[in-house]
């Protein structure tokens, strides 16, 4: 049995309605159902208005009486603390953590204000993780800080080194946006050019804000581009409704006016309103998710399985889950074994080979030698029987002749006895 | 949850407040729609069931379309998934459809295997998306998810029960897929059969402890379909591309000489039932209950089988790092002691095999020996012959001298006696 799969894709006009056009709808439904979180981290020197722009962000009053705002808690170093509250709207339910990080600035040596605000983003990334990795996953809470608003000062020059500083540090780990604070205090032209100043030297830093992303709709992206050019926003925040000309709206009473929160000419908070929680607020949880998340994902894990190996050579293997590189490393090692005991082999059938080819040697030359010696033998046994023979030979040829000379002997003597007999004897 | 400093929670871990005008979250909801709809939508379908009951007719009748393929033969020697995938569109909404068909199921002699290649297969999409989990550099959100998300069992129209290896397969896929049991070609089933037919088939379900999918029923819009459409399972549907001309409208159905079953008439099928739910009201739903129940099922299975915990015999919390740690430490610990055991076999083997040939060496020395030895009386055996012959040559020799010496005396003596005598003959 085989699995055959085809995976071109082909396109398919439809004739008749097939109703997956509803899938948006389903979609919706069950989001409502589950309901929607999101983590905003704000970050700025006290006095910034901070707690007063969430507040008018959210028409709520986060920060009360009952729960003061960051800065009318007094702090020696920089503490990293969240509240979370339960918003609904139109069906819709938003739990909304709030991070506030007071202290951060504050003290007279900032060296490292930011760490605590590092580490925060980081254990949230951790618990994240750790909820991922778990054999028994049960639904993972988002508790990761989707985005980071921070606020710079409104002097009117340009960034703080500690603006620069913080922003270089934070930029690859959270959708950083920078706002300018209490935006009241510059006059438009002085707000264009602090705007361009600080644009300018957040490029020259190559600081990576949070950039909206293009859509394909032309209109969408007019508007966008609208918003670029306004980056960063300089925004205005109150917690008191005052009445102007028969509207109520938010804003700061001055002898010389009311600079009007929502009033677009008179600071970008709407921009920001729009943009963070009616346009954007899905994308800054997908960046953070698909982005900052898996950065710090890879990473950990990368100095996890490499054991602080040269990355340089391990670059290879970040594409490889654990798992499959524990599985690439087995068959790795199998191979090498492998390997190891074809060579070990082969050296040993080696010399195996020679010892037997020396034995073999030897056992020929004394082969050799014996039968050298058991020819040497049989030359000379043949010698002897050839010297045997001739005196054989020669003793039976003497023993005849002298068996001759006897019979002669005996002859000549018979003869005698016949003469002297016959009287020839004298 | 761990915290660096001091936490502002209340009780709960929520807190409720008021809002104090229209702050815009509301919109939330679309933002989430506006990016799926922009990212596209992906779906795939698994038909289970014998040759012949009409899975790809089915195909193209519930998606207006006409898919790949020809229809397979009978002589399949074993069951193999054929995938394909189709990139559809309606309105603004995209899906990537994938359509897996099974080939030659229950064709065999032998079933017993039939329903083997189908989990492998399910598991195998499990696994492309639990590697792709695992990775260290992932990119899940652009993954293209080939994960089964409805398997749609077609039991064929016999109106008495299931068969057996409906129940076995069934019986193996319910913890992997959802499940969704449709009795194809019911155009041959009459009413009151069909009646009977859908009760018998629940009944051996649930029996046989097959879990199928079932439509939720927690989300109020949709509880109260869903729930009567729960009841009408196992949909009996009729599957046609052709269209007859009924009224004044063209439809699709199928034409007899007793009548035209009209596929999309709910008095003849079923097919609208499943339609509506498969598609319009329970697809993303059924996506959601494979991501969230069967794969993680699976995951959780294939972890554990590879050794993985949560928790470490001193019930510590779940430290992802310390874990792929000790896993890899083990690991490689494995590792060196195969090695190592391996070298030893080896020290072994050569020490072994010296032996041998040491006590071959001796052999080859005691033979040579023996034969030196031999070679040695023998030796011994000849000079003693020699020295026999030398004796004998020897006293031979003194034999003939002597001889030859009274010989020659004789001769002196004869001649001697000769000479008298020849004297005393002149005389």
């Amino acid at each position: 049995t085989s699995v055959g799969s085809i995976t071109t894709f082909t396109q398919r006009n439809l004739e008749g309605y097939v109703g997956f056009a509803n899938l948006p709808n389903q979609v919706y439904r069950k989001s409502v159902k589950r309901g929607f979180e999101f983590t905003l981290m704000v970050v700025g020197e006290s006095g910034l208005g901070k707690s007063t722009l969430i507040n008018s962000l959210f028409l709520t009053d986060l920060y009360s009486k009952d729960y003061p705002g960051p800065s009318q808690r007094i702090k020696k170093t920089v503490q990293v603390e969240q509240s979370k509250v339960l918003i609904k709207e139109g069906g819709v339910q938003l739990t909304l953590t709030i991070v506030d990080t007071p202290g951060f600035g504050d003290a007279v040596d900032n060296s490292n204000c930011w760490q605590p605000v590092i580490n925060y983003i980081d254990s949230k990334c951790e618990d994240f993780l750790n909820a991922e990795s778990r054999v028994n996953r049960r639904s993972m809470p988002d508790n990761r800080v989707h985005c980071c608003l921070y606020f710079i000062a409104p002097s009117g020059h340009g960034l703080k080194p500690l603006d620069i500083e913080f922003m270089k540090r934070l930029h690859d780990k959270v959708n950083v946006i920078p706002l300018i604070a209490k935006a009241d205090t510059l006059t438009p032209e002085e707000c264009q050019l602090f705007k361009k100043q600080i644009m300018k030297e957040i490029q020259e830093h190559k600081i990576k804000i949070y950039e909206f992303p293009d859509t394909e709709d032309d209109e969408d992206n007019k508007l966008i581009r609208k918003i670029k050019e306004k980056m960063p926003l300089a925004v205005v925040g109150s917690n008191v409704v005052i009445e102007v000309n028969g509207k109520k709206v938010r804003g700061r009473q001055y002898p010389w006016g009311v600079a009007e929160v929502e009033n677009g000419e008179h600071c970008d908070f709407t921009v920001l309103r729009n943009m963070l929680i009616r346009t954007h607020m899905q994308d800054l949880k997908d960046v953070t998710n698909n982005v900052h998340y898996e950065n710090y994902r890879s990473k950990k894990l990368a100095a996890v399985t490499c054991n602080g190996v040269d990355t340089s050579k391990t670059k290879g293997q970040l594409t490889k889950s654990p798992l499959a590189q524990m599985e690439e490393e087995r068959r790795e090692h199998v191979m090498k074994m492998k390997k190891m005991e074809a060579e070990m082999e082969q050296v040993f059938e080696m010399k195996v080979k020679e010892k037997k080819q020396k034995l073999k040697d030897s056992e020929a030359e004394l082969e050799r030698r014996h039968e050298q010696m058991k020819r040497n033998l049989e030359a000379q046994y043949k010698e002897l029987e050839e010297k045997r023979r001739v005196f054989e030979e020669e003793k039976a040829n003497w023993e005849a002749q002298q068996r001759i000379l006897e019979q002669q002997k005996l002859d000549a003597s018979k003869t005698m006895e016949k003469n002297k007999k016959k009287g020839k004897i004298f | 949850m761990r915290f660096t400093e001091m936490e502002v929670l209340t009780g709960e871990g929520a807190r409720a407040v008021p809002l104090a005008g229209h702050v815009g979250f509301d919109s939330m909801p679309d933002q989430l729609v506006n990016k799926s709809v922009n990212h596209g939508f992906c779906f795939n379908i698994l038909c289970v069931g014998e040759t012949g009951l009409g899975k790809s007719t089915l195909m193209d009748t519930l998606f207006n379309t006409k898919f790949e393929g020809e229809p397979t033969q009978h002589n399949q020697p074993g069951v193999t998934l054929k995938s394909n995938t189709y990139e559809l569109q309606e309105s603004n909404v995209r899906l990537k459809l994938t359509v897996v068909n099974t080939v030659g199921f229950g064709d065999q002699i032998n079933k017993e295997d039939s329903y083997k290649s189908i989990v492998e297969f399910i598991d195998a999409q499990f696994e492309a998306y639990l590697q792709e989990e695992l990775k260290i550099k992932r990119t899940l959100h652009s993954y293209h998810d080939t994960r089964i998300h409805a398997c749609l069992y077609f039991i064929a129209p016999t109106g008495h029960s299931l068969k057996s290896l409906d129940l076995v397969t069934m019986k193996k896929l319910d913890s992997k897929v959802n499940i969704i049991p449709i009795i194809a070609k019911s155009d041959a089933i009459s009413k009151s059969e069909l009646a009977k037919f859908k009760i018998k088939i629940t009944s051996e379900l649930v029996s046989n402890g097959v879990q199928i999918y079932q439509f939720p029923t927690d989300d109020e819009s949709v509880a109260e379909i869903n729930s009567t459409m729960n009841s009408h399972l196992p949909f009996a549907v009729v599957g046609s591309t052709e269209e007859v001309k009924i009224g004044n409208k063209m439809v699709k159905a199928r034409q007899y000489p007793w009548g035209t079953v009209q596929v999309e008439n709910e008095n003849h099928c079923d097919f609208v039932k499943l339609r509506e739910m498969l598609i319009r009201v329970n697809m993303e739903d059924l996506r959601e209950q494979t991501h969230t129940r069967h794969y993680e099922l699976y995951r959780r299975c294939k972890l554990e089988e590879m050794g993985f915990k949560d928790t470490d015999p001193d019930s510590k919390p779940f430290s992802l790092q310390e874990t792929y740690e000790a896993k890899r430490n083990e690991f490689m610990g494995e590792l060196q002691k195969k090695e190592e055991e391996m070298r030893q076999m080896f020290v072994q083997r050569v020490k072994e095999k010296e032996a041998e040939l040491k006590e071959a060496e001796k052999e080859l020395h005691e033979k040579f020996d023996r034969l030196k030895k031999l070679h040695q009386d023998e030796k011994k055996k000849l000079e003693e012959k020699k020295k026999s012959l030398d004796d004998e040559l020897n006293t031979f020799k003194q034999k003939k001298t002597a001889a030859e010496l009274l010989q020659n005396q004789a001769q002196q003596a004869g001649g001697s006696t000769t000479l008298k005598r020849d004297k005393e003959r002149k005389k």
